[in-house]
Protein backbone atom coordinates (compact mmCIF):
# COMPACT_ATOMS: atom_id res chain seq x y z
CA UNK A 1 0.00 0.00 0.00
CA UNK A 2 1.34 3.37 -0.63
CA UNK A 3 1.62 5.36 2.46
CA UNK A 4 2.41 9.00 0.59
CA UNK A 5 -0.20 11.31 0.05
CA UNK A 6 0.15 14.23 -2.30
CA UNK A 7 -1.51 17.71 -1.87
CA UNK A 8 -0.76 21.09 -3.05
CA UNK A 9 -0.27 23.87 -0.14
CA UNK A 10 0.46 27.51 -1.25
CA UNK A 11 1.14 25.36 -5.15
CA UNK A 12 4.06 23.31 -4.09
CA UNK A 13 3.16 20.00 -3.95
CA UNK A 14 4.22 18.58 -0.30
CA UNK A 15 3.61 14.93 0.79
CA UNK A 16 1.88 13.81 3.89
CA UNK A 17 1.34 10.60 5.46
CA UNK A 18 -1.79 9.28 6.22
CA UNK A 19 -3.51 10.70 9.19
CA UNK A 20 -1.09 13.77 9.51
CA UNK A 21 -2.73 17.17 9.40
CA UNK A 22 -2.15 19.57 7.24
CA UNK A 23 -0.48 21.87 9.96
CA UNK A 24 2.08 18.81 10.61
CA UNK A 25 2.56 18.04 7.05
CA UNK A 26 3.03 21.61 5.57
CA UNK A 27 5.90 21.92 8.89
CA UNK A 28 7.33 19.06 7.56
CA UNK A 29 7.71 20.53 4.21
CA UNK A 30 8.78 24.10 5.52
CA UNK A 31 5.74 25.65 5.23
CA UNK A 32 4.71 27.36 8.69
CA UNK A 33 0.67 27.98 9.36
CA UNK A 34 0.37 30.80 12.20
CA UNK A 35 -1.43 28.32 15.29
CA UNK A 36 -2.24 28.96 19.10
CA UNK A 37 -4.13 26.35 20.28
CA UNK A 38 -2.37 23.53 18.36
CA UNK A 39 1.03 22.09 20.35
CA UNK A 40 3.19 19.53 19.51
CA UNK A 41 2.15 16.24 21.49
CA UNK A 42 -0.92 17.24 22.78
CA UNK A 43 -4.26 16.44 21.15
CA UNK A 44 -5.31 18.66 17.94
CA UNK A 45 -8.17 21.10 19.78
CA UNK A 46 -9.20 23.28 16.84
CA UNK A 47 -10.70 26.40 18.56
CA UNK A 48 -8.24 28.97 18.40
CA UNK A 49 -9.06 29.11 14.45
CA UNK A 50 -5.78 30.77 13.67
CA UNK A 51 -4.41 27.83 11.48
CA UNK A 52 -7.37 27.92 9.16
CA UNK A 53 -6.68 27.28 5.53
CA UNK A 54 -8.56 26.73 2.64
CA UNK A 55 -8.25 23.25 1.16
CA UNK A 56 -10.60 23.24 -2.10
CA UNK A 57 -11.72 26.96 -1.54
CA UNK A 58 -13.26 26.09 1.89
CA UNK A 59 -12.10 27.23 5.10
CA UNK A 60 -10.69 24.04 7.71
CA UNK A 61 -8.51 24.12 10.83
CA UNK A 62 -5.17 22.88 9.28
CA UNK A 63 -4.07 21.45 13.05
CA UNK A 64 -7.72 18.99 12.59
CA UNK A 65 -7.94 18.20 9.32
CA UNK A 66 -6.27 14.81 7.48
CA UNK A 67 -4.36 15.06 4.64
CA UNK A 68 -5.80 13.70 1.26
CA UNK A 69 -5.15 12.86 -1.51
CA UNK A 70 -5.32 16.02 -4.36
CA UNK A 71 -6.16 18.65 -2.08
CA UNK A 72 -5.51 22.04 -3.12
CA UNK A 73 -4.45 24.27 0.75
CA UNK A 74 -4.28 27.90 0.29
CA UNK A 75 -2.29 28.53 3.54
CA UNK A 76 -0.17 31.74 3.89
CA UNK A 77 -2.37 34.10 0.99
CA UNK A 78 -2.64 37.91 2.22
CA UNK A 79 -6.84 37.46 2.17
CA UNK A 80 -6.04 34.41 5.42
CA UNK A 81 -3.11 37.02 6.70
CA UNK A 82 -6.01 39.47 7.20
CA UNK A 83 -8.39 37.39 8.66
CA UNK A 84 -5.13 36.21 10.92
CA UNK A 85 -4.43 39.38 12.14
CA UNK A 86 -8.10 40.31 13.20
CA UNK A 87 -8.53 37.06 15.37
CA UNK A 88 -5.23 38.19 16.73
CA UNK A 89 -6.35 41.70 17.24
CA UNK A 90 -9.77 40.37 18.94
CA UNK A 91 -8.14 38.38 21.21
CA UNK A 92 -5.44 41.38 21.96
CA UNK A 93 -8.78 43.24 23.14
CA UNK A 94 -10.76 40.49 24.77
CA UNK A 95 -8.33 39.99 27.47
CA UNK A 96 -6.58 42.18 29.96
CA UNK A 97 -2.81 42.38 27.93
CA UNK A 98 -0.77 44.11 29.69
CA UNK A 99 2.58 43.25 27.60
CA UNK A 100 5.08 45.98 29.08
CA UNK A 101 4.93 44.17 32.82
CA UNK A 102 4.18 40.44 31.67
CA UNK A 103 6.53 37.90 32.36
CA UNK A 104 5.71 36.03 29.16
CA UNK A 105 6.63 39.09 27.24
CA UNK A 106 9.15 38.07 24.81
CA UNK A 107 8.46 34.49 24.91
CA UNK A 108 4.55 35.04 24.91
CA UNK A 109 2.62 33.19 21.36
CA UNK A 110 0.34 35.74 21.49
CA UNK A 111 2.28 38.69 21.46
CA UNK A 112 5.29 36.55 18.74
CA UNK A 113 2.25 36.47 16.58
CA UNK A 114 1.00 39.99 16.73
CA UNK A 115 4.61 41.17 15.60
CA UNK A 116 4.16 38.56 13.07
CA UNK A 117 1.69 39.94 11.36
CA UNK A 118 2.73 43.87 11.61
CA UNK A 119 0.06 44.60 14.40
CA UNK A 120 0.69 48.09 16.27
CA UNK A 121 -2.39 48.41 17.70
CA UNK A 122 -5.83 46.27 17.97
CA UNK A 123 -8.67 48.16 15.71
CA UNK A 124 -11.35 47.63 18.17
CA UNK A 125 -12.09 49.20 21.24
CA UNK A 126 -10.90 47.38 24.73
CA UNK A 127 -13.45 45.17 26.25
CA UNK A 128 -11.60 44.96 29.65
CA UNK A 129 -13.37 42.39 30.70
CA UNK A 130 -13.46 41.55 34.77
CA UNK A 131 -10.70 38.42 35.20
CA UNK A 132 -9.99 36.44 38.22
CA UNK A 133 -6.19 35.71 39.75
CA UNK A 134 -5.87 32.68 41.45
CA UNK A 135 -2.71 33.46 43.50
CA UNK A 136 -3.47 30.53 45.96
CA UNK A 137 -0.57 27.86 44.96
CA UNK A 138 2.91 28.38 46.35
CA UNK A 139 4.23 27.43 43.07
CA UNK A 140 2.15 28.67 40.57
CA UNK A 141 0.00 31.03 39.58
CA UNK A 142 -3.13 31.66 36.93
CA UNK A 143 -4.13 34.76 35.68
CA UNK A 144 -7.33 34.95 33.87
CA UNK A 145 -6.46 38.33 32.50
CA UNK A 146 -4.08 36.93 29.87
CA UNK A 147 -6.06 33.63 29.37
CA UNK A 148 -6.97 32.85 25.39
CA UNK A 149 -8.71 29.82 26.31
CA UNK A 150 -6.83 27.86 24.23
CA UNK A 151 -6.84 24.55 26.18
CA UNK A 152 -3.08 23.65 25.64
CA UNK A 153 -3.19 23.28 29.83
CA UNK A 154 -6.34 21.23 29.74
CA UNK A 155 -5.12 18.80 27.53
CA UNK A 156 -1.98 18.31 28.66
CA UNK A 157 -2.81 18.10 32.41
CA UNK A 158 -5.45 15.51 31.11
CA UNK A 159 -3.45 13.14 28.27
CA UNK A 160 0.36 14.33 29.79
CA UNK A 161 0.48 14.77 33.22
CA UNK A 162 -2.68 11.98 33.58
CA UNK A 163 -3.81 14.92 36.57
CA UNK A 164 -7.28 16.85 34.89
CA UNK A 165 -6.67 19.93 36.95
CA UNK A 166 -7.92 22.58 34.34
CA UNK A 167 -11.10 22.23 32.65
CA UNK A 168 -14.12 25.48 31.66
CA UNK A 169 -16.66 26.51 32.80
CA UNK A 170 -18.97 28.96 31.26
CA UNK A 171 -19.81 30.03 28.04
CA UNK A 172 -19.13 33.00 25.11
CA UNK A 173 -17.60 35.94 26.98
CA UNK A 174 -18.18 34.38 30.23
CA UNK A 175 -16.07 31.27 29.69
CA UNK A 176 -13.31 31.06 32.27
CA UNK A 177 -10.40 28.20 32.46
CA UNK A 178 -11.66 26.16 35.81
CA UNK A 179 -9.23 24.42 38.79
CA UNK A 180 -10.77 20.71 39.84
CA UNK A 181 -11.09 21.83 43.38
CA UNK A 182 -13.75 23.60 45.07
CA UNK A 183 -12.27 27.18 44.25
CA UNK A 184 -8.74 27.19 44.42
CA UNK A 185 -5.60 26.15 42.88
CA UNK A 186 -3.49 25.36 45.71
CA UNK A 187 -6.17 22.69 46.26
CA UNK A 188 -5.28 20.55 43.19
CA UNK A 189 -2.93 17.82 42.07
CA UNK A 190 -0.94 21.25 40.20
CA UNK A 191 2.76 20.96 40.24
CA UNK A 192 5.30 23.51 38.79
CA UNK A 193 6.99 20.67 36.94
CA UNK A 194 3.51 19.68 35.03
CA UNK A 195 3.32 19.67 31.18
CA UNK A 196 0.13 22.26 31.41
CA UNK A 197 2.57 24.84 32.84
CA UNK A 198 4.99 24.63 30.36
CA UNK A 199 2.61 24.30 27.18
CA UNK A 200 0.27 27.86 28.22
CA UNK A 201 1.38 30.18 25.27
CA UNK A 202 0.63 33.03 27.35
CA UNK A 203 1.74 34.25 30.89
CA UNK A 204 -2.20 33.32 32.25
CA UNK A 205 -0.44 29.92 34.21
CA UNK A 206 2.94 31.41 35.08
CA UNK A 207 5.71 29.28 37.85
CA UNK A 208 6.38 32.08 40.23
CA UNK A 209 10.10 32.94 42.29
CA UNK A 210 11.19 33.00 38.30
CA UNK A 211 10.07 35.84 36.13
CA UNK A 212 11.80 38.18 33.90
CA UNK A 213 15.20 35.45 33.84
CA UNK A 214 16.30 35.83 30.02
CA UNK A 215 17.34 39.62 29.49
CA UNK A 216 15.64 41.93 26.84
CA UNK A 217 16.98 40.96 23.31
CA UNK A 218 17.78 37.54 24.23
CA UNK A 219 14.23 36.31 24.49
CA UNK A 220 13.05 34.22 21.66
CA UNK A 221 10.92 35.91 19.66
CA UNK A 222 13.09 39.46 20.23
CA UNK A 223 14.62 39.03 17.27
CA UNK A 224 13.19 36.66 15.03
CA UNK A 225 9.41 36.03 14.60
CA UNK A 226 7.31 33.60 15.40
CA UNK A 227 7.83 30.42 12.93
CA UNK A 228 10.88 31.51 11.68
CA UNK A 229 12.79 28.39 12.11
CA UNK A 230 10.17 26.63 9.80
CA UNK A 231 9.69 29.03 7.29
CA UNK A 232 11.52 32.79 7.64
CA UNK A 233 9.58 35.50 6.81
CA UNK A 234 10.38 39.11 6.58
CA UNK A 235 8.11 40.99 9.13
CA UNK A 236 4.53 42.38 6.85
CA UNK A 237 4.26 46.20 6.57
CA UNK A 238 3.27 47.36 10.21
CA UNK A 239 -0.11 49.52 10.59
CA UNK B 1 11.30 76.60 3.05
CA UNK B 2 10.64 76.77 6.73
CA UNK B 3 11.60 73.65 9.12
CA UNK B 4 8.74 70.85 9.64
CA UNK B 5 7.59 71.34 12.95
CA UNK B 6 6.33 68.66 15.44
CA UNK B 7 5.01 68.58 18.90
CA UNK B 8 4.68 66.50 21.76
CA UNK B 9 2.73 65.79 25.46
CA UNK B 10 2.47 63.11 27.59
CA UNK B 11 -1.38 62.52 29.05
CA UNK B 12 -1.52 59.86 31.46
CA UNK B 13 1.92 58.82 31.00
CA UNK B 14 5.26 58.72 33.02
CA UNK B 15 7.43 60.63 30.85
CA UNK B 16 8.93 57.24 30.41
CA UNK B 17 8.63 57.77 26.21
CA UNK B 18 9.64 61.34 26.20
CA UNK B 19 13.17 59.77 28.33
CA UNK B 20 12.93 57.57 25.29
CA UNK B 21 12.83 60.79 22.53
CA UNK B 22 16.12 61.98 24.15
CA UNK B 23 17.75 58.89 24.35
CA UNK B 24 18.28 59.30 20.26
CA UNK B 25 21.55 60.49 21.73
CA UNK B 26 23.52 62.57 19.71
CA UNK B 27 20.93 62.58 16.80
CA UNK B 28 19.25 65.20 18.84
CA UNK B 29 21.50 67.62 17.41
CA UNK B 30 20.16 66.46 14.05
CA UNK B 31 17.00 66.29 15.28
CA UNK B 32 17.21 70.08 16.24
CA UNK B 33 18.28 70.63 12.17
CA UNK B 34 15.82 69.19 11.14
CA UNK B 35 12.26 70.28 12.80
CA UNK B 36 11.41 72.91 15.00
CA UNK B 37 9.47 71.91 18.32
CA UNK B 38 5.93 73.60 18.83
CA UNK B 39 4.27 72.85 22.10
CA UNK B 40 6.09 70.23 23.87
CA UNK B 41 7.66 69.49 27.76
CA UNK B 42 10.80 69.75 25.73
CA UNK B 43 10.80 73.47 25.14
CA UNK B 44 8.34 74.45 27.50
CA UNK B 45 6.11 75.73 25.41
CA UNK B 46 2.71 75.20 26.76
CA UNK B 47 0.55 76.74 23.81
CA UNK B 48 0.97 75.92 20.22
CA UNK B 49 1.54 78.62 17.89
CA UNK B 50 0.55 77.26 14.58
CA UNK B 51 -0.18 74.53 12.68
CA UNK B 52 2.43 70.99 13.11
CA UNK B 53 2.89 68.53 10.84
CA UNK B 54 3.58 65.52 13.37
CA UNK B 55 2.17 65.26 17.29
CA UNK B 56 3.41 62.81 19.25
CA UNK B 57 1.02 61.55 22.27
CA UNK B 58 2.21 59.79 25.28
CA UNK B 59 -0.04 58.20 27.64
CA UNK B 60 -3.82 57.29 27.69
CA UNK B 61 -6.63 59.54 28.47
CA UNK B 62 -7.51 59.22 32.14
CA UNK B 63 -9.18 62.69 32.71
CA UNK B 64 -11.29 65.35 30.91
CA UNK B 65 -8.04 67.98 30.35
CA UNK B 66 -6.26 64.83 28.85
CA UNK B 67 -9.17 64.67 26.29
CA UNK B 68 -8.89 68.25 25.80
CA UNK B 69 -5.19 68.45 25.28
CA UNK B 70 -5.47 65.14 22.76
CA UNK B 71 -7.98 67.59 21.01
CA UNK B 72 -6.39 70.06 20.63
CA UNK B 73 -3.05 68.30 18.97
CA UNK B 74 -5.59 66.56 16.67
CA UNK B 75 -6.72 70.16 15.54
CA UNK B 76 -3.04 71.56 15.13
CA UNK B 77 -1.38 68.25 13.94
CA UNK B 78 -1.34 66.75 10.37
CA UNK B 79 0.35 63.94 11.73
CA UNK B 80 -0.88 62.27 15.08
CA UNK B 81 1.27 59.38 16.46
CA UNK B 82 0.62 57.45 19.81
CA UNK B 83 3.68 56.86 21.34
CA UNK B 84 4.12 54.09 23.34
CA UNK B 85 1.87 51.20 25.05
CA UNK B 86 -0.40 54.08 27.38
CA UNK B 87 -1.31 55.96 24.53
CA UNK B 88 -2.06 52.85 22.32
CA UNK B 89 -4.14 51.01 25.18
CA UNK B 90 -3.96 52.64 28.14
CA UNK B 91 -0.48 51.08 29.67
CA UNK B 92 -0.06 51.02 33.60
CA UNK B 93 -3.06 53.55 34.28
CA UNK B 94 -5.53 51.59 32.69
CA UNK B 95 -5.38 48.68 35.30
CA UNK B 96 -7.84 50.30 37.31
CA UNK B 97 -10.15 49.71 34.00
CA UNK B 98 -11.42 46.87 35.56
CA UNK B 99 -12.69 48.39 38.77
CA UNK B 100 -15.65 50.77 39.22
CA UNK B 101 -14.38 54.26 39.59
CA UNK B 102 -15.72 54.48 42.57
CA UNK B 103 -14.02 51.73 44.01
CA UNK B 104 -10.96 53.31 42.95
CA UNK B 105 -11.94 56.58 44.73
CA UNK B 106 -12.46 55.18 47.66
CA UNK B 107 -9.73 53.12 48.02
CA UNK B 108 -7.42 56.09 47.63
CA UNK B 109 -9.00 58.43 49.47
CA UNK B 110 -11.48 56.66 52.22
CA UNK B 111 -10.06 53.29 53.10
CA UNK B 112 -6.69 52.88 52.07
CA UNK B 113 -4.50 51.35 54.96
CA UNK B 114 -2.05 54.09 55.14
CA UNK B 115 -4.11 56.99 54.32
CA UNK B 116 -4.10 59.95 56.73
CA UNK B 117 -7.28 61.80 55.32
CA UNK B 118 -8.87 63.38 58.52
CA UNK B 119 -12.27 64.35 56.53
CA UNK B 120 -12.41 60.73 54.55
CA UNK B 121 -13.27 62.79 51.78
CA UNK B 122 -12.81 62.07 48.06
CA UNK B 123 -10.83 65.59 46.83
CA UNK B 124 -13.82 67.25 44.83
CA UNK B 125 -12.23 70.69 43.60
CA UNK B 126 -12.65 72.84 40.31
CA UNK B 127 -8.97 73.00 40.11
CA UNK B 128 -8.51 69.04 39.92
CA UNK B 129 -9.64 67.63 36.50
CA UNK B 130 -12.16 65.20 36.54
CA UNK B 131 -11.43 61.55 36.15
CA UNK B 132 -12.96 59.12 33.76
CA UNK B 133 -15.11 56.47 34.03
CA UNK B 134 -11.82 54.54 32.68
CA UNK B 135 -8.56 54.83 30.65
CA UNK B 136 -8.92 55.32 27.03
CA UNK B 137 -6.46 55.06 24.72
CA UNK B 138 -6.07 57.88 22.42
CA UNK B 139 -7.58 56.38 19.39
CA UNK B 140 -10.80 55.87 20.73
CA UNK B 141 -10.88 59.60 21.37
CA UNK B 142 -9.29 61.13 18.35
CA UNK B 143 -7.90 59.90 15.40
CA UNK B 144 -4.78 58.47 15.28
CA UNK B 145 -2.60 58.17 12.06
CA UNK B 146 0.51 56.02 13.42
CA UNK B 147 1.39 53.43 16.19
CA UNK B 148 4.63 53.25 17.74
CA UNK B 149 4.05 50.74 20.72
CA UNK B 150 6.89 49.81 23.23
CA UNK B 151 7.35 51.07 26.89
CA UNK B 152 8.61 52.63 25.56
CA UNK B 153 9.59 52.59 22.24
CA UNK B 154 13.12 52.19 21.71
CA UNK B 155 15.09 55.20 20.50
CA UNK B 156 15.77 53.98 17.50
CA UNK B 157 12.27 52.96 16.66
CA UNK B 158 11.34 57.13 17.29
CA UNK B 159 14.10 57.93 15.26
CA UNK B 160 13.20 55.79 12.34
CA UNK B 161 9.56 56.77 12.52
CA UNK B 162 10.16 60.09 12.84
CA UNK B 163 12.86 60.41 9.68
CA UNK B 164 9.88 58.37 8.03
CA UNK B 165 7.23 60.77 9.08
CA UNK B 166 9.27 63.92 8.26
CA UNK B 167 9.77 62.98 4.36
CA UNK B 168 6.18 61.69 3.93
CA UNK B 169 7.09 58.29 3.99
CA UNK B 170 4.98 55.28 5.40
CA UNK B 171 6.43 53.86 8.36
CA UNK B 172 7.48 50.69 7.85
CA UNK B 173 9.58 49.43 10.87
CA UNK B 174 12.02 46.42 10.93
CA UNK B 175 10.69 43.18 12.99
CA UNK B 176 12.98 44.30 16.11
CA UNK B 177 12.00 47.82 16.76
CA UNK B 178 8.23 46.99 17.11
CA UNK B 179 7.78 45.86 20.79
CA UNK B 180 5.00 45.65 23.32
CA UNK B 181 7.29 45.87 26.52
Amino acid sequence: MNNTINLVVDGRPIQGRPGQSILEAAQAAGIWIPRLCYSKGLVPHGSCRLCTVYVNGRPQSACTQPVAEGMFVEANSQRLLELRRDLVEMLLIDGNHFCMFCEKSGSCELQALAYRFGITAPRYPYLWPQRELDASHPDIFIDRNRCILCARCVRASRDVDGKHVFGFYGRGPGKRVAVNAHVRLADTDAAVTDKALEVCPVGALVPKHQGFTVPIGQRPFDQRPIGSDTQPEKAPKTR
Amino acid sequence: MAKPKIATTSLAGCFGCHMSILDIDERILELGQLVEFDKSPINDLKRFRGPVDVGLIEGGCCNEENVRVLQDFRRHCRVLVSLGDCAIMGGVPALRNMIPLKECLEEAFCHGVTLHNTNGRIPNDAEIPLLLDKVYPCHEVVKIDCFLPGCPPSADAIWEALLALLHGKPVELPYELIKYD
